[in-house]
C-alpha cells in the first residue's frame, strides 16, 4: 500500500467518525464508543475491499455486511451516507418517529444487509446469507462484525461451529476487541481469555490485528483461505478517534450536551484538516 | 373438500410423507432447502443427506438453525427448519422472532411431537405451549396439522407464504379426514361435519376426538356441528362465528396449553356474543412420561370429556 493510498483510508475513517458523531449528535445521545471503535475497519472495507454499488443495494453478488453489534449502527449510516446508498442529511433522522435509522440497524435501509440489535443474532443470519450465496453460485463474501462483549452470547459460538465445519470460506467474522462492554471492561464482566485461539481452536483462520491500523486491517481482510472461514480480531479501543470518549469510563451510550459534541467533532475535522 | 374419515390409523406415518413432499417441493423450486438439526432421522430426511446440498444439517443447536434460516431466506432461498416442538419454539424464540419475524425473513419452521403425541420423550419433550408463542410473533401463520393431506397442502405453500410459518405434527400415525389432494386455504376453516346443536372447533388430533364425540352425541340426537380451522392463525373467525350464532354452544378442543393456542384464540373471536363457551385442552400444566392412550386420560383430552363439557353446558 502507498502512502498515499493509506492517507486516503485513514482520512475516510476520521469522515466516518465525524459522520458518526454527527449523526448521534442529531438525536443528542447514542451509542458512541462502539461506533468509533470500528471506523477504520469500515473505511477498509468500503473503499478497499467490498464489492457494492450503492444505486443498486439488492445487487445479489455483492458482498454483504452484517453489522452484528447492531448498537454501531451511526457508523454504519455513516459509512453508507459517504459511499451513497442514502442522502448524508438522513443521518439526522437518527431515532426519530418514522425513521430507518433506529439505534440498532434495520435492513428496510439501503446498504443494511442484516436486521440486528439482539446480541449474538447477527452471526447466525450472516452465516446463513455466505451459505445462501454459495448455495446460489455467487462468488462473493459476508464480513460479519461482532463486538467482544457480544461474545458473551453462546449462540456466536454455535454460529462459528457451523462456519468453520461447513468451511464457509466466504465469510469473515471480526470480532471488535475494544476491551469494554455496557457494565464495564471484560475483566470485570467476564474475562475472555485468548479471543485469537478461541477462534483457531473452533477451526478459524485467524488473524489479529490493531483496529486503526488500516494497511494491517488492509491485509487481514484481503486474506483468503481454500476452506477455512477469516476471523480478524481488532485490537481496537472503544471510542478510538475522540479522546475524551476513549478516556470516559462509560461510553458504551452517551447523552451529552451539543457543545460537547461539537467539541469532539472539532478535534476530528482539525485531525482531518492536518491531514490536508 | 371431500371427507373420507372412518376412525381408521392411515398406513402412511407422517415421518414417511415429510421427505417425499420436500423432495417434491425442492423438485419443483430449486430455492427450496431443508434444514434439520440432528433429528434427520425423526424427519425422516436423513436418506436424502448427502445426496443434495439443499439439505443441510445444523447439528443440535436449534437457536443457531433458526437463524442460518433467516440469513437464508435473506439470500433468496426458501428455508424450512425441523427440530422437535419445544425446541423449534420455545429454544430458539427469539431467533424465529427477530432474525426471521422482525427482520422479514420468510422461514417455515417444522415441529414435531405435538403436546401428548411426544409420548415416551415425556416432559422435556412434550410442547403445550408451542402455538401460544408462535401466536403472538406478528404475522405468523400457524397450523397444527390434522392429517397427511393437510401436511403435503401446508408443505407445499408454505415457502411462498409471507413471514414466520409453523406447523406441528406428529411423526406416526394419524386418521385421514380429508381426501388426498385437498387444497387448504390459510385463514380458511373446514366445516367437517355440520349441525346445529353445538360446534367443536378441533385442531390436530382433537379432530379425531370431535368426531367421535359428535358420533356419540349423535346417538343421543344432539347433532354437534366440528370446524377444523387449519389455520390457527390466522383464524377463521367469520366461520367461528357464524357456527356459534347458528348453535350457541362452542367448544374448543385442543392438544395444547388452554393459554394462549386454540381455546384463547377461539374465545377471542367470540367476544360479544352471547353463546356458551367451553373448551377441551391441557389445565395450565407440564407434560410428563407416558404411552399417549395414557396421556390422553390423563390429561383429559378425550371424546367423552368432549362429551361431557358439551352436556354440562
Amino acid at each position: 500500500m502507498t502512502l498515499e493510498e493509506k492517507k486516503e483510508l485513514q482520512k475516510f475513517a476520521l469522515q466516518i467518525r465525524i459522520a458518526t458523531i454527527e449523526c448521534i449528535k442529531s438525536r443528542g445521545f447514542g451509542h458512541v464508543g462502539g461506533s468509533l471503535s470500528i471506523a477504520d475497519t469500515l473505511a477498509v472495507l468500503y473503499k478497499r475491499i467490498m464489492n457494492y454499488d450503492p444505486k443498486d443495494p439488492g445487487l445479489e453478488t455483492r458482498d454483504k455486511l452484517v453489522c452484528s453489534k447492531g448498537h454501531a449502527g451511526p457508523a454504519v449510516y455513516g459509512t453508507l451516507a459517504l459511499c451513497g446508498f442514502i442522502p448524508y442529511e438522513q443521518l439526522y433522522t437518527l431515532n426519530q418517529p418514522a425513521t430507518k435509522l433506529p439505534s440498532h440497524c434495520d435492513r428496510t435501509l439501503p446498504g443494511i444487509d442484516c436486521t440486528t440489535g439482539s446480541l449474538g443474532q447477527g452471526t447466525s443470519q450472516a452465516v446463513g446469507i455466505a451459505l445462501g450465496d454459495k448455495l446460489q453460485g455467487r462468488d462473493c463474501r459476508t464480513f460479519l462484525i461482532t463486538g467482544d462483549g457480544e461474545l458473551n452470547e453462546g449462540q456466536c459460538w454455535e454460529a462459528a461451529m457451523f462456519a468453520a465445519g461447513k468451511k464457509l470460506n466466504n465469510l469473515v467474522w471480526i470480532a471488535d476487541w475494544n476491551k469494554r462492554q455496557l457494565d464495564g471492561s471484560l475483566e470485570e464482566i467476564l474475562p475472555q481469555f485468548d479471543l485469537a485461539e478461541k477462534f483457531k481452536a473452533f477451526g478459524f483462520d485467524t488473524v489479529t490485528v490493531a483496529g486503526d491500523d488500516v494497511e494491517g486491517l488492509y491485509e487481514a481482510l484481503s486474506r483468503r483461505s481454500e476452506d477455512k472461514p477469516i476471523a480478524v480480531v481488532l485490537d481496537s479501543v472503544k471510542g478510538r478517534g475522540v479522546k475524551a470518549v476513549e478516556e470516559s469510563a462509560g461510553n458504551h451510550s452517551m447523552n451529552v450536551a451539543p457543545e460537547v459534541f461539537d467539541e469532539w467533532l472539532k478535534e476530528l475535522r482539525d485531525k482531518l484538516a492536518e491531514m490536508g | 373438500m371431500k371427507i373420507v374419515y372412518t376412525g381408521e390409523k392411515d398406513s402412511r406415518q407422517y415421518k414417511s410423507v415429510i421427505p417425499q413432499v420436500i423432495d417434491k417441493v425442492m423438485q419443483a423450486d430449486d430455492k427450496v432447502v431443508w434444514l434439520d438439526a440432528d433429528l434427520m432421522g425423526c424427519s425422516g430426511t436423513k436418506g436424502s443427506y448427502g445426496k443434495s446440498d439443499r439439505y443441510i444439517n445444523c447439528g443440535i443447536a436449534e437457536s443457531n438453525m433458526a437463524g442460518i434460516a433467516a440469513g437464508l431466506a435473506a439470500s433468496g432461498l426458501k428455508p424450512y427448519a425441523h427440530s422437535f416442538g419445544p425446541f423449534v419454539s420455545r429454544r430458539c424464540f427469539d431467533q424465529v422472532f427477530l432474525s426471521a419475524g422482525y427482520a422479514n425473513n420468510p422461514i417455515t419452521m417444522v415441529g414435531t411431537d405435538p403436546g401428548i403425541t411426544a409420548a415416551f420423550n415425556g416432559g422435556t419433550h412434550m410442547p403445550f405451549e408451542d402455538v401460544a408463542l408462535y401466536r403472538c410473533i406478528p404475522g405468523a401463520i400457524i397450523c397444527d396439522c390434522t392429517d397427511v393431506p393437510m401436511l403435503e397442502s401446508f408443505l407445499t405453500q408454505a415457502k411462498d407464504l409471507p413471514g414466520v410459518k409453523y406447523i406441528r405434527v406428529g411423526r406416526k400415525d394419524s386418521r385421514q379426514v380429508y381426501e388426498d389432494g385437498t387444497q387448504f386455504t390459510v385463514g380458511k376453516g373446514n366445516v367437517v361435519r355440520d349441525g346445529k346443536d353445538a360446534v367443536i372447533v378441533a385442531s390436530g388430533i382433537m379432530v379425531h376426538e370431535a368426531l367421535q364425540a359428535a358420533k356419540k352425541l349423535a346417538e343421543e340426537g344432539i347433532d354437534v356441528a366440528v370446524i377444523d380451522p387449519f389455520t390457527i392463525k390466522p383464524l377463521d373467525e367469520e366461520l367461528i362465528r357464524t357456527y356459534a350464532e347458528k348453535t350457541g354452544k362452542v367448544v374448543s378442543a385442543e392438544n395444547h396449553n388452554r393459554i394462549g393456542g386454540l381455546t384463547s384464540a377461539v374465545e377471542h373471536a367470540l367476544i360479544g356474543m352471547p353463546v356458551k363457551f367451553g373448551y377441551v385442552a391441557v389445565e395450565d400444566e407440564f407434560g410428563e412420561v407416558g404411552p399417549q392412550d395414557y396421556l390422553r386420560t390423563r390429561y383429559d383430552l378425550t371424546d367423552e370429556h368432549i362429551v361431557n363439557v358439551i352436556k354440562g353446558m
